[in-house]
């Protein structure tokens, strides 16, 4: 249609302006550090002047002629009394004072060398980029230091010293700026290239300011607070600051006042425009408000996360979006995200009207934005957008035609991303559909929390709307679902049933043995599969025959179970489950090696809905069949209990054997170990032994039958180590890979004896979850709680650190179109992308099967 | 059959007709093997990367996601009584950030056969160890009449390593040049060469012979005879890889360090690569976490790609970006947009974070793909 050919920046070029730009770009000069006259009208000159641009609703800018909004803002400039070194220069500035000639201003280098160097260091980028040149040029620059006599006019030259920050010294005596200014004129253009000035965009005397660009009053707009009072910009409370200085200066020299006053002005306005460049230099005190808040100058405005590199150029902000808490529905699709009403009438999607589908757009023109389905804005051709109201509605309504832009509200199947932070991989943001649903929560299959890697404790999520074709199709075909099952991580599936589903599909296919078909077709129903064409026509049916209800009928797969053994192994052929139960180790997400098969053989889009059906039979069966796990689950036999109680003895025993050896000092070291070195370590194995050990009972005995047991087998969740800690011993706490040896002095706590080292007073719990804890136990449990606590809290920012610094390193390492992987310069990284060219999350596993292949061409 | 094998190296990887060799059953017939070799290459083309496929922003969420489950203990004990190692996240942020010294140097030293079966494994061991003369001495006497200190030597220990108190003596006598040194049966004397030296002298020689080094390989602390399959190794805490290689019981060829920049420096920038690789691999495996190897790979490759390694940090790799921007976006923003506007240099905008900044499509993925069309105006 209209304007669709936009202006195309191909390069950016980084250069210093010249005195003589700093005039040519400038709008006005400031002359008076009067902000506004008594109405409050900006003054002529000032820093607010309206040539500069303006902020105020109602003015017109006085060089462009725009309003507010309009205006972009002009630079101003200010000559400044006496030259003034520029703060991010100062390096360099010492750095050609000390490596040219006083006298003739060449640099301290014979022509020969200069010219060695120049064709080296152009070698030298050719090769190795840019930095390598940096570096070299350093090198020179501080072999040079220690010349003494100019080669050009044999000179004999000075030492020369910065006094930070901004202070020259040649011989303990001050050089002054405009000598340095007059020093740094003398450099020639050829010299500039080794000193590492591209003359052709800067020469050296420009580091010495003569005049100060004024940035626009744009960049540094004034807040009028509910007072009415006005409240500048900290840019302008500086600029305010220089302006002052700089008058005064001037009056001073014209009244030829003595050379001490206007040393002190200088070094005052020298103060001031160091501070305006950057507020945070070492040996300088920060300029600060009159609050004792230091001001944001320039330089605080670029850095850091909050400057405006990271915060408002490499981080954007967009409309179209919500944000809520998230809560689960197995109900609907995994590739759909339930929107709550109230939000599907905020966000919007842009449709454009065509003779064809205008009687069908104005039917949300008609219902307006108050009620759904309906539209919110119409968008003439010519851009002009216009609010939906009751008012406007009817003569909207007649004004839609073709080419007009509706933006109509969310409805069932609108393409939408969906993202949970931290966005640590590309699955964090997926495409979803909407389904408009009432209540106000986004709702979400529970299979697709494994890779947003959420829960539904309060976690909230971002949902955004993509306004244009090429947007949507993209997330459609990139982004969706189903096409992020496999994890580019390790080649796995990284979404599967989860907890409720697991288990109740585990209950179904191993214990659930006659159903009568209605019962059959009830549990079906109920997941809403509505085909229950699959179902046999059988008087008695058992589990594993409605699991093969939700099966492809030309489905052949074998794969071992969870627990491994033989009757548990999968057997399917034909569609129909003949042996075997499922599990963690067929469905679960990131092993789900059915799931995997089943994407193989019929594609993403079938696996998703498999997916979505398996999840909702397996909460079916829960729900019908009923699940509970009690405290009882992990009482113990007896026998068991004696069992136990007898390793714990045992090893305590052993302990004491261990001790007395050690105390008698004659334990056998490791090599290159202390004898309690040793001793610790010998401990430790051993208790956890005896953990293990009981735990080994706690399998043996535990009743299989109990929900808590049938929670561990199937892999819903839990597992033996959790149980034997419930039910027979928590075992040893470990602080920092050792047993607990901290608290006061020689013990760990006041209730037992100096240098006790038995299992008890170094952290051994001997007790279960069930049988409770001493309060010596409690203590040792709590003091690694709080440990692993800590890990948690700190490991987040190095972590994040390490990622943010990965991604910025790679994150333009892409694969070209020869199959070679090379970054953004075209520096080729890879040759194959992983040595064979196989993109991980195509693969299985990181590989392709062979073995599967060979085996399914033999058994044609 | 061969033919066919041929017919297909050419097609995809070598590997994976090796793969297919293995995996034949003893029976099959030409057509079958030609299937097979059909449809693995079927597969292999539908794995193989697109054009534009951001992989190095893939490698990188795929070894940053998981750090934030690695622990951060930076202690374990890998095995019964073997030594520390840093793992987990620490080990993972030393080596990515090419630290010139890490925390915790360690070397698995091979053995040429006969050794490697076994043969004299611990007195090996003992002599790899770097071994000072506190440790063999069982005590050191000062003398304060003579002035001069007597080292009663521990025999047993010195048996153990395979030196005889003359050796001993020898190396002391190279090591302390002021004094003079004797054998005084398995005892040593050393006394000042200078007559009247006072105590504090004398004592001051004897801290200094204390921790004189007598021999092993210097830096390793400790050894760890470790049994690995079929084969004995040893595993030492401390690093030279330099004098460990020219031992003639080691094997030069298997013997690493897992020090990347001792590695890079002895056997070259590939070496280097390889010990970055299989260190980051070692780690993510020990933590139960699974990461495939093509991601570590392209990030070893990325900071091994100039010729010498380098981190991922500001002053390494990031630091040799083309575009300012890029580099700016990362750290220190003034520093590099200074040193930019000094030479003038120009930004091409042709990676990623400079077109998020002006608002252009990112060339990767589906923007790489450029459209040409004619504009009427």
């Amino acid at each position: 249609m209209q304007d669709s050919v936009f202006k195309q920046i191909k390069s950016i070029q980084f250069g210093v302006l010249s005195p003589k730009e700093i005039k040519k770009v400038a709008a006005a000069k400031v002359v008076t550090p009067e902000l506004y006259d008594k109405e409050g009208y900006p003054v002529d000159g000032g820093l607010m002047d309206i040539r500069l641009g303006v902020i105020d609703p109602g003015l017109r800018c006085k060089t462009c002629g725009y309003k507010l909004k309009e205006c972009p803002g002009h630079f101003g400039y200010i000559e400044l009394a006496r030259p003034i070194i520029h703060i991010h220069f100062v390096a360099m500035v010492l750095n050609i004072l000390r490596c040219s000639c006083r006298e003739c201003g060449r640099i301290l280098l014979s022509q020969d060398k200069i010219d060695l160097y120049k064709e080296q260091l152009d070698a030298l980028e050719e090769e190795n980029g840019i930095e390598a040149r940096r570096d070299y040029i350093k090198s020179i620059l501080s072999s040079l230091k220690t010349t003494m006599k100019c080669p050009h006019c044999t000179a004999r030259q000075q030492k020369i010293a910065l006094e930070k920050p901004t202070t020259y010294m040649e011989n303990e005596k001050r050089i002054s700026p405009i000598e340095i200014r007059t020093r740094l004129e003398k450099i020639n253009d050829d010299d500039c290239i080794v000193f590492g000035i591209n003359p052709k965009v800067m020469r050296p005397e420009w580091i010495v300011l003569t005049l100060l660009s004024i940035p626009p009053v744009t960049m540094r707009p004034s807040i009028t607070l509910e007072s009415g009072e006005r409240s500048e910009d900290d840019l302008t409370h500086k600029l305010g600051d220089i302006v002052r200085i700089n008058q005064r200066l001037f009056e001073n020299i014209n009244a030829g006042a003595p050379e001490i006053i206007i040393e002190d002005l200088w070094d005052l306005l020298q103060y001031h425009v160091t501070t305006f460049f950057d507020n945070a230099v070492a040996q300088l005190p920060p300029a600060r408000h009159r609050s004792g808040q230091p001001l944001k100058t320039i330089s605080e405005r670029i850095k850091s996360k909050e400057g405006r590199i990271r915060h408002n150029l490499a981080g954007k902000r967009t409309n179209f979006s919500a944000r809520t808490v998230i809560s689960p529905d197995p109900m609907i699709e995994l590739n759909e995200v339930g929107v709550p009403k109230e939000i599907a009438m905020k966000l919007t999607v842009p449709e454009r009207v065509t003779e064809w589908n205008m009687e069908y757009l104005k039917k949300f023109v008609e219902k307006g934005a108050k009620e759904y389905p309906g539209a919110n804005y119409i968008i003439r051709p010519d851009g002009k957008k216009k609010k939906i109201t009751e008012e406007t509605q009817e003569q909207l309504l007649e004004e839609v035609q073709p080419g007009y832009l509706v933006e109509r509200h969310l409805l069932d199947g609108d393409v939408a991303l969906f993202n949970r932070q931290p966005s640590l991989h590309r699955m964090s943001m997926m495409c979803h559909k909407v389904r408009v649903l009432p209540g106000r929560t986004f709702r979400i299959s529970p299979a697709v929390c494994h890779p947003y890697n959420a829960d539904f404790d309060g976690d909230e999520m971002n949902l955004h709307i993509p306004q244009t074709e090429e947007a949507r199709s993209e997330a459609e075909i990139l982004m969706q679902v189903q096409t992020q099952l496999i994890s580019p991580r390790y080649g796995l599936s990284v979404m599967g049933c989860m907890q409720d589903s697991i288990g109740g599909l585990y209950i179904l296919t191993k214990e659930i043995e006659s159903l009568t078909k209605g019962e059959a077709i009830d549990l079906l129903y109920g997941a809403e599969i509505t085909d229950t064409s699959r179902v046999p026509d059988k008087k008695v049916l058992t589990g594993k025959d409605v699991f093969s209800a939700i099966l492809p009928a030309d489905f052949n797969y074998e794969g071992s179970a969870k627990s491994g053994a033989e009757e548990d192994h999968v057997i399917i052929k034909n569609g129909i489950l003949e042996q075997g139960v499922i599990d963690s180790a067929n469905m679960g997400s990131g092993k789900g090696f059915l799931l995997r098969n089943i994407r193989k053989k019929y594609g993403a889009d079938y696996t998703l809905g498999f997916l979505g059906n398996s999840l909702r039979l397996g909460i079916q069966v829960l729900l019908k069949k009923g699940f509970s796990a009690k405290s009882a689950d992990e009482d113990m036999p007896k026998e068991a209990n004696d069992q136990i109680k007898k390793i714990i003895d045992e090893s305590y025993v052993k302990a004491d054997e261990l001790i007395a050896v050690f105390r008698e000092n004659k334990l056998e070291t490791f090599p290159g170990k202390t004898q309690a070195e040793t001793m610790e370590l010998k401990m430790l194995e051993l208790l956890n032994k005896a953990r293990n050990e009981t735990g080994k009972i706690v399998s043996q005995y535990a009743n299989k039958k109990t929900a808590t047991m049938k929670m561990v087998l199937s892999g819903a969740r839990g597992n033996l180590i959790n149980l034997a800690q419930m039910a027979a011993c928590v075992g040893q706490q470990a602080l920092r890979g050792s047993r607990i040896n901290k608290g006061y002095k020689d013990r760990t706590l006041s209730c037992f004896d100096k240098d006790d080292i038995r299992p008890d007073a170094r952290g051994f719990i001997a007790n279960s979850f069930k049988s409770g804890m001493k309060p010596h136990e409690l203590f040792f449990m709590s003091m690694t709680g709080r440990d692993s606590l800590m890990d948690t809290a700190l490991r987040t920012p190095k972590s994040g650190y390490l990622y943010r610094r990965l991604a910025n390193a790679l994150q333009d390492v892409k694969v070209e179109y020869d199959g070679t992987v090379r970054e953004a310069s075209g520096k080729i990284i890879q040759f194959e992308y992983g040595e064979d060219g196989i993109d991980v999350s195509r693969s299985e596993g990181g590989r392709i099967d062979v073995k599967r292949i060979v085996n399914k061409v033999i058994g044609e | 059959m061969e033919e066919l094998f041929k017919e297909f190296a050419s097609k995809f990887p070598a590997y994976l007709v090796e793969e297919v060799k293995e995996n034949l059953p003893p029976k099959v017939t030409k057509a079958q093997v030609k299937k097979i070799l059909e449809t693995v290459e079927e597969n292999y083309i539908y794995a193989k990367v697109d054009a534009g496929e951001s992989v190095g922003l893939v490698a990188a969420e795929s070894i940053g996601e998981p750090g934030t489950q690695m622990t951060l203990n930076t202690f374990h004990f890998a095995g019964v009584a073997e030594m520390n190692v840093t793992v987990g996240l620490p080990r993972i942020i030393e080596i990515l950030d090419a630290r010139l010294t890490i925390k915790t140097p360690m070397m698995e030293v091979y053995l040429v056969p006969p050794y490697n079966k076994g043969k004299d494994i611990r007195s090996i061991a003992m002599k790899i160890k770097e071994t000072k003369l506190f440790e063999l001495a069982s005590e050191f006497q000062i003398d304060i009449v003579e002035s001069q200190i007597r080292v009663v030597l521990n025999m047993k220990k010195l048996e153990e390593i395979g030196l005889t108190s003359k050796d001993v003596s020898k190396v002391i006598a190279k090591g302390a040049k002021t004094s003079s040194v004797k054998n005084d049966g398995d005892d040593i004397i050393v006394k000042l060469n200078s007559k009247d030296e006072g105590l504090n002298e004398v004592y001051k020689l004897k801290e200094k012979i204390r921790v004189m080094y007598i021999s092993g390989v210097k830096g390793v602390s400790q050894v760890l005879p470790v049994k690995r399959g079929e084969e004995f190794l040893i595993v030492t805490a401390g690093t030279n890889l330099k004098e460990m290689l020219n031992l003639d019981y080691v094997d030069p060829t298997r013997t690493t360090s897992n020090d990347i920049r001792e590695m890079g420096k002895l056997l070259g920038v590939e070496a280097a690569r390889s010990t970055v690789i299989n260190e980051v691999f070692k780690v993510i495996e020990n933590q139960g976490l699974n990461v495939d190897v093509r991601h570590i790979m392209l990030v070893a490759d990325t900071m091994c790609n100039g010729g010498s390694v380098k981190g991922i940090t500001r002053y390494g790799i990031v630091s040799e970006k083309s575009s300012v921007l890029a580099r700016a976006s990362f750290e220190t923003p003034i520093k590099h947009i200074i040193n930019a506007a000094v030479i003038g240099e120009e930004d091409l905008l042709n990676s990623v974070v400079e077109n998020v900044m002006i608002n252009q499509p990112v060339p990767t993925g589906t923007g790489l793909a450029k459209l040409k069309t004619k504009v009427i105006d």
